[in-house]
């Protein structure tokens, strides 16, 4: 890498908060930005530079025609492409659409759905092109992009956590929400990244930064049912913020609970 | 006759994803386009069969900017469908968390996106050459607005803390009052900023322009308040869909509010014109030495409004953190029925409406949601035409730049207005 690597920051399907996060370094914003080339980074500058550039961040998932085609030259041109965000990494929020019937979601936003070319799915990057690191979260965890960031700029690889949010529960000391409050927490099976917020506000974790390495989803849905939780809230659980990563996809379909129950499309003639 | 076009292909600092073509000829403008091309991402569709509990995290998806905005309407308008009453003590921690989604957003506008435009650099980084100082206050204030979000909500982007009913946790005395040095210093710094802001050359123009926001009784509106016009109109937000629409144009794929066919404007300077009267006395005098008051028009103004809302936000967060006393409960306990709630709060962007039908176990059967930038988007291309003959005389470069500036007055958040789309406009 070179002393003053060129970044690019790229969007796709998404809510802008990842790459939010990297104005939100208000500590470390001027030193960041001395410390890399900004080539590309439409959220915050006008400044326009053609690659190859040395890191793209990408947030967002695919969800149009033309993202794939996108997608495949941002790849070409950069020597390291690092997925930021639960949209990116799994297909985010948006991946619900995968589980329901895509014309008749458009149907009930838009008056004509017809004008618009909109793919059924969203998916995530690494579907597409190869990714060489994975930035995990619904927001992602600004420290963790400092540490990519600082690990690229300075050639080593980042060191990024690979154990569960339970982990990070029990090292900050906070009392366990299910065994205490038999509050549903995904923190078992989620990424650790978040620093275990969810458990220090008295909920259960709702899974945003997706699930860890081998996740034993089945046994942790079985206690959530032991425990009274209807099946359906245990479907829509696992179905939120990366219903397509695919320990979560699959445990969530088994309990159901993201079936539409339509009504007629009333914002549809707006 | 000569003709010409401003094209801006992808604009930047906005957030999401649109372009820009203004056609002239001569001193005409013969149509401005704002084309939307950010994708569709179908909320009002994916809500439906969710628990109504889930609204609040799932809205706020919508936008990585003001997802507390998403949070606080979601949980009003479910409030609403389900009958439930927060106490005065959870509504002031609204407040409070509402002013720090405020500070954050609009000092981010105000000096990492629409400032630069008025020194002619690309980006924060640019302005930090020239005016180090005030660039370094702006980023303490803003980290200031996050750190309330971090404190109170858990975290700055999607806060976890919100529920409907209340929070989940209330905050102890000690973790807001810990605010507060920082707080008293950032009135004075923003002050400043304010101050710095009345130096940039703004363009000489002004439109009389319908403006909507919410207005309380005896408070600068946030969470609660008749939706009112400067035209004379004063609802509840449960009337909204009565007097404003989603039009769908012959010639046009676009999907626009109105109110009664004609062309609005929400976010600061229509919340500052219309409840000027409401702020602080600190935010009213920094105004008036700033050079605001309630008959500003000018749009680039929209600036310095911020600069005045964020002294209003800086102020109120310091009352509600003096005046705070931890509740007995940190939120009032929901039981699911069937119903129709809405509710309208203000977003740092403008007026932002939700409205959803419950179903007896308290699925969502149909939700409508209305951001401030669909509102204002009729507003934003008028602004353009009627800036025709000033963009016709300026060099090319210069009138695309321009143009764009003044797209940034409404500071859009194209990722909020899920319902637009390649929106055309032409009067030849």
């Amino acid at each position: 890498m070179s002393h003053r690597p060129k970044i690019a920051v790229w969007k796709q399907s998404s809510c802008d908060g990842c790459q939010l996060s990297l104005l939100d370094c208000e500590d470390e914003l001027l030193a960041v930005l001395g410390a890399v080339d900004l080539a590309y980074f439409p959220e915050a500058t006008s400044t326009e530079k053609k690659g190859p550039y040395d890191v793209s961040l990408v947030e967002g998932s695919i969800t149009m025609p033309h993202d794939v085609e996108r997608i495949k030259k941002i790849r070409a041109e950069s020597k390291v492409l690092v997925t930021i965000g639960a949209c990116a990494t799994s297909g985010g929020i948006q991946a619900l659409r995968n589980f329901r019937n895509h014309a008749e979601m458009m149907a009930i936003v838009y008056a004509r759905p017809d004008y618009i070319q909109s793919l059924a799915t969203s998916t995530p990057i690494a579907d597409h092109v190869p990714v060489d690191y994975e930035l995990r979260g619904c927001p992602i965890s600004k420290e963790q992009l400092l540490e990519v960031l600082t690990a690229l700029v300075n050639g080593r690889s980042p060191r990024l956590p690979r154990h569960p949010v339970c982990l990070e529960c029990k090292i900050k000391g906070h009392v366990c929400v299910m065994v205490a409050h038999q509050t549903p927490c995904l923190g078992p099976v989620t990424h650790a990244g978040c620093g275990a917020l969810c458990p220090g506000y008295s909920r259960g974790c709702y899974g945003c930064f997706g699930p860890s390495d081998d996740p034993k989803t089945s046994p942790l849905a079985k206690r959530f049912l032991a425990q009274g939780v209807p099946a359906e809230q245990v479907g829509r659980l696992f179905l939120t913020f990366n219903a397509n990563a695919p320990p979560f996809k699959a445990e969530g379909l088994l309990h159901g609970g993201v079936e539409s129950k339509s009504a007629p499309p009333t914002n549809g003639g707006k | 006759m000569s003709t010409k076009t401003i094209n801006v292909g992808y604009m930047s600092r906005v957030e999401g994803e649109a372009a820009l073509t203004i056609k002239l000829r001569g001193d005409d403008v013969v149509s401005a386009e704002l084309s939307i091309f950010e994708p569709p991402r179908l909320f009002e569709a994916m809500l439906r069969g969710r628990l109504y509990s889930e609204a609040p995290d799932m809205t706020a998806r919508i936008c990585g900017i003001c997802p507390v905005a998403y949070q606080m309407s979601s949980c009003h308008a479910m409030e609403d469908a389900l009958g439930i009453t927060i106490s005065p003590e959870i509504r002031a921690l609204r407040r409070l968390l509402y002013c720090g989604e405020w500070i954050e957003s609009h000092v981010l506008h105000m000096v990492m996106l629409h400032a630069p435009d008025f020194f002619d650099v690309p980006d924060v980084a640019g302005l930090a050459q020239l005016h180090p100082e005030r660039v370094k206050d702006a980023l303490r204030i803003k980290k200031l607005g996050n750190s309330i979000l971090r404190v109170l909500g858990g975290r700055e982007i999607h806060p976890i803390n919100v529920k409907v009913g209340g929070f989940y946790k209330a905050p102890t005395r000690e973790d807001l009052t810990s605010l507060l040095p920082e707080l008293n210093w950032a009135l004075g710094a923003a002050e400043e900023l304010l101050t710095w802001g009345q130096t940039f050359s703004y363009p000489d123009v002004a439109h009389n322009y319908l403006h909507v926001a919410l207005c309380h009784p005896n408070e600068y509106p946030l969470n609660e308040g008749k939706i009112v016009s400067s035209a004379g109109l004063s609802i509840n937000a449960s009337d909204y869909e009565q007097h404003f629409a989603e039009t769908h144009e012959e010639r046009s794929n676009a999907l626009h509010t109105t109110h009664r066919g004609q062309t609005m404007f929400c976010g600061p300077l229509a919340r500052f014109v219309l409840n000027y009267e409401k702020l602080p006395t600190r935010a009213k005098e920094a105004a008036t030495r700033a050079g605001v008051n309630p008959n500003c028009r000018n749009p680039f103004k929209s600036l310095l409004v911020r600069g005045v809302e964020t002294i209003f936000a800086l102020d109120e967060a310091i009352r509600v953190v003096e005046a705070y006393e931890p509740p007995t409960r940190a939120f009032e306990t929901a039981t699911p029925r069937a119903g129709v709630g809405c509710a309208a709060t203000e977003a740092p962007r403008g007026l932002l409406y939700h409205r959803y039908h419950l179903d007896d176990s308290g699925l969502i059967t149909d939700a409508k949601i209305v951001p401030p930038t669909s509102q204002n988007q009729r507003v934003m291309e008028e602004d353009l035409y009627r800036m025709g003959k000033m963009l016709a005389a300026l060099p090319s470069e210069t009138a695309r730049k321009r143009a764009e500036q003044a797209i940034r007055n409404y500071d859009p958040c194209i990722s909020c207005a899920t319902h637009f789309l390649d929106l055309r406009v032409e009067r030849v």
